[in-house]
């Protein structure tokens, strides 16, 4: 397991968390910004768990902060889809661009 | 003698007047409020001869001088340890003898309006009015401070402004009003300037004080005021002109004069009691206040002598040739106002010098009363025709029989015939020209012959000439008057009659001890003389009806003509005005004031909202725009707080 | 090259492909699915790392229950046959940028931090890490554990509120 460098691993998450920032920067529909949100959220994951592995082998914090992260990230995404649902019904449409109303 | 303790009751009652009239009296009193008008002033009368009997005769003097008594000081406002603002009441002969002359002149007048302007819809509001002014002028005279006084002489320009646009519908009474505070307010420019540089020169604003300071050769301030100088004059030259514009301004003085034959559009009344007795004496009574400081400067007492003389010939020149029956009032007051001041200005001080200064106020004094009626008695013929006009009038001494001969006594006295009281101030005026000047004494003697001639052609045009208008206007008249326009009109004939006995100079004279006043016989037959050839004159001309004044105004020619039109004064004012004032200062202030100051103001609001419209399109309500700043913020506080905050 | 180091390259490069493809596609059911093979990439690397217990939840959890969820909604909003709109040009370029500079920024900072690896053994089994969620002492996880059940509950309740059709009073 020592043979792949901690850097190789957070590259690895690190790009994962700018690929969903791209899509969250980028997206029009409100869907695939909350998948683009959930890419975000598993590349921190992957953080937690190689830090935990490489540098604090005796611990568990970093596998109960994952624990945790993903239970939090469920929660949410079942609320992000209960809002998109109801501003469903008010737009009838979930592109962002509609979403205006606090324009100046 | 304790007068403090009703001194100030004297102004207060008629402010109070005002007061309570102004507040309640439209909604309340209406009709009443006349009564409480006259009432309040009749009270202030009668403590105002109190107070002149207590001074001149039971304790004023001491020794043989008559002092300067100060009943009242309280310190306002204090700007240094020598010049501070006391609201005071000084009584001094002249301040004493103003006091009886307002208020009686104003009681009379109070009377006469309860019949004159009966039925009037603003009835309370004019009598709370004169209440202001009676106030106003009463405080002038008592003031014992030169800065009081200013306050006090706005007071009265303020009131005289009221009175004159008391018919505000009519444009041509709200233009005179106009006129006259503006006049007189420009003249008060003069007056201010000429405070300011007395008041830094004789380091105080006090009456008593200043003149001691710069009167005496030898204190510092009066080395101060004479070695400092502008322009080649000295700068108590100055300050005393100064002071003097605004007297002439107030007094109707050449060239200030143009705004006081507007004034008529007043309610007559009001131009008996204001620019008649009392308002337009304020000059006079300035000049006599700083007279020891006039005295000891040649060249401030020439031009008070200068413009008096001129003033009193130029309006006995227009008043010859006038129609309206009190605009030729007018310039009679302006002409007998030229007498006062070119009496102050040839009079020395002390003994027999002093003579003009007496002579100047005995004048102001009997001039008061007899002007007063002239005028009233002009109100009760304008009452009675409806016209203002000497056309349509005529014969009417029969249908107004009082008024006819109180008329008759104010000519006689006005044209300096004895023994009414116009002879004897007017004589002693001459005398003293007489013994200062000869160029004087023969203008002032042309003068009372023009005088003399133009009041008794207004007498004759009035009450002799058409003998067939009397029985036209008896069909549709409503008789003289009322009682009350009558009572006034009887009781100034009687102090006509009686006040040239007074020996004036015993109280009143310029350094406070009695002068004696003698009779010349010898000298009073020219004046006397050459008045009487006045009043024949006019008696030939318009005791009955001809064409006699035609053909002396057609074989005067140019001179009638320009007299006529009051010699154009107005007109070369309204070119001064219109032409550059308006097109050089007026306009271009303007342009400066509408496009750069307010365009400051403006741009800077245009400015603010264009940036603020720039910088409102951050808010565009995407979201992933505000991701993308967020982000933005991020990274630089990053690259910041790793890079480049070295810790 | 031993066989772990590449089968974590193949791993990580599938990780990598699926997330791209997912934020890029135009069609949005093959985003919803580009990202459960994504994220089933990241389960393998789990198992790779050795935690089982938590690849395990990952499937369970995120791959199937939170992509559902999200092809639920799809179908919900019926948007599954429709192609999507692109951004405009210019959010995009500053999409791109932003991102490219920010990968850049923070892989500079890891790559010269030096980070010293631990020689201990990993020992994750589950009965280890069910003793500390459920310890009360110095270490233990219950308090968060608690507050977490708390946080799913008031979740629900609040996704029934928000997402409840209130039906008009009068018919």
């Amino acid at each position: 397991m020592n043979e792949v460098p901690v850097t190789h691993i957070l590259f690895v998450s690190t790009a994962l968390f700018f690929i969903g920032m791209y899509g969250l920067f980028t997206r029009r529909n409100l869907i695939t910004m909350l998948m683009s949100i959930e890419l975000m959220l598993n590349s921190v994951n992957i953080n937690f768990v190689a830090f935990n592995k490489y540098l604090y082998p005796q611990k568990l914090d970093g596998i109960f902060f994952t624990i945790f992260i993903i239970t939090i990230a469920a929660a949410e995404a079942a609320v992000a889809i209960a809002i998109i649902i109801n501003l469903y019904r008010s737009h009838h449409s979930i592109d962002v661009e509609d979403t205006t109303e606090m324009k100046y | 003698m304790n007068y403090s303790s009703y001194i100030a009751l004297i102004p207060l009652l008629p402010l109070a007047g005002f007061v309570l009239l102004g507040i309640f009296g439209r909604k309340y009193f209406n009709q009443a409020s006349g009564i409480i008008g006259t009432g309040l002033l009749l009270i202030s009368a009668i403590l105002s001869v109190y107070t002149a009997y207590q001074y001149f005769f039971i304790d004023g003097k001491v020794g043989d001088t008559y002092q300067t008594i100060t009943a009242f000081k309280f310190t306002w406002l204090t700007f240094s340890e020598n010049v501070s603002i006391d609201m005071g009441i000084i009584l001094d002969p002249i301040s004493v003898m103003m006091l009886v002359v307002v208020t009686f002149v104003s009681l009379m007048v109070h009377i006469f309006s309860l019949g004159y302007m009966k039925g009037e819809e603003r009835f309370a509001t004019y009598f709370a009015f004169l209440g202001l002014f009676t106030f106003s002028m009463l405080g002038l005279v008592i003031s014992s401070n030169l800065f009081q006084i200013y306050m006090f002489w706005e007071l009265v320009g303020v009131s005289s402004y009221l009175l004159i646009g008391y018919y505000f519908n009519k444009p041509s009474a709200v233009a005179a009003s106009k006129k006259a505070f503006i006049v007189t307010r420009f003249a008060d420019l003069g007056f201010l300037i000429g405070i300011l540089i007395l008041a830094f020169y004789g380091e105080s604003l006090d009456f008593k004080t200043i003149i001691a300071n710069l009167s005496s050769q030898q204190s510092t301030q009066f080395a101060a005021i004479t070695s400092a100088s502008f322009v080649g004059i000295s700068a108590i030259t100055w300050g005393l002109t100064l002071v003097f514009m605004g007297g002439a301004g107030k007094s109707a003085m050449f060239p200030l004069h143009i705004w006081l034959p507007d004034a008529m559009e007043g309610p007559t009344p009001v131009s008996a009691l204001i620019h008649a007795a009392t308002m337009v004496v304020a000059g006079v009574f300035l000049v006599a206040r700083l007279f020891p400081l006039f005295v000891i400067n040649e060249s401030a007492l020439s031009v008070v002598r200068i413009i008096g003389v001129v003033s009193a010939l130029f309006a006995a020149i227009i008043a010859c040739t006038q129609t309206d029956i009190k605009r030729v009032l007018a310039y009679s007051t302006m002409s007998q106002i030229g007498y006062m001041m070119f009496a102050l200005g040839v009079s020395g001080t002390g003994g027999e010098e002093g003579l003009g200064y007496s002579a100047s106020m005995f004048h102001l004094f009997t001039h008061a009363f007899f002007k007063s009626l002239l005028f009233l008695g002009a109100g009760a013929v304008i009452h009675l025709v409806h016209s203002n006009d000497m056309k349509d009038m005529g014969g009417l001494r029969k249908l107004m029989p009082i008024t006819h001969i109180s008329f008759l006594i104010a000519c006689l006295a006005i044209s300096g015939v004895p023994p009414f009281a116009g002879f004897f101030s007017k004589e002693e005026i001459l005398l003293a020209a007489y013994n200062s000047s000869m160029t004087v004494y023969a203008i002032a003697l042309l003068t009372s012959g023009l005088t003399a001639f133009y009041m008794f052609r207004l007498y004759f045009s009035i009450f002799w000439n058409k003998t067939q208008n009397a029985e036209s206007l008896e069909h549709n008249a409503h008789g003289e008057g009322t009682f009350s326009m009558k009572l006034p009109l009887i009781l100034l004939a009687a102090a006509t009659v009686l006040v040239g006995f007074i020996p004036f100079g015993t109280f009143v004279s310029s350094d406070g001890k009695a002068l004696e006043s003698h009779f010349h016989l010898m000298f009073s037959i020219t004046p006397v003389a050459i008045g009487l050839a006045g009043i024949f004159l006019a008696m030939w001309m318009y005791k009955t009806e001809n064409n006699k004044p035609q053909q002396v105004s057609t074989a005067l020619g140019g001179l009638y003509k320009a007299a006529y039109g009051k010699f154009y004064i107005d007109e070369v004012y309204s070119f001064i005005t219109k032409k550059i004032i308006f097109n050089f200062i007026g306009r271009p202030a303007a342009w400066i004031d509408k496009n750069i100051v307010d365009g400051m103001v403006n741009g800077t609001a245009a400015g603010t909202a264009k940036i603020s419209s720039l910088i409102k399109g951050i808010q565009s309500g995407k979201v992933q725009n505000y991701a993308l700043y967020f982000f933005a913020g991020i990274i630089s506080l990053a690259i910041v707080f790793i890079y480049l905050w070295k810790q | 090259m031993t066989a772990s180091q590449i089968i974590f390259y193949l791993i990580s490069a599938f990780i990598l492909s699926m997330g791209i493809l997912s934020v890029t596609t135009r069609k949005i059911f093959r985003s919803a699915i580009w990202l459960l093979f994504s994220l089933i990439g990241v389960a393998s690397l789990y198992f790779w790392m050795d935690v089982q217990f938590i690849a395990a939840v990952q499937i369970v959890v995120y791959v199937g229950g939170i992509v559902v969820l999200i092809i639920f909604s799809i179908f919900l909003t019926q948007q599954s046959g429709k192609e999507m709109a692109k951004a405009p040009l210019a959010r995009t370029i500053a999409g791109a940028l932003a991102v490219f500079f920010g990968f850049a920024f923070s892989y500079m900072l890891i790559y010269q931090y030096g980070f010293k690896p631990a020689e201990q053994p990993f020992d994750t089994n589950v009965a280890r890490i069910g003793n500390a969620m459920l310890n009360v002492e110095l270490g233990g996880y219950s308090l968060p554990f608690e507050v977490v059940s708390i946080l799913l509950l008031a979740a629900m309740v609040g996704c029934i509120v928000i997402a409840l059709k209130i039906k008009p009073e009068e018919k």
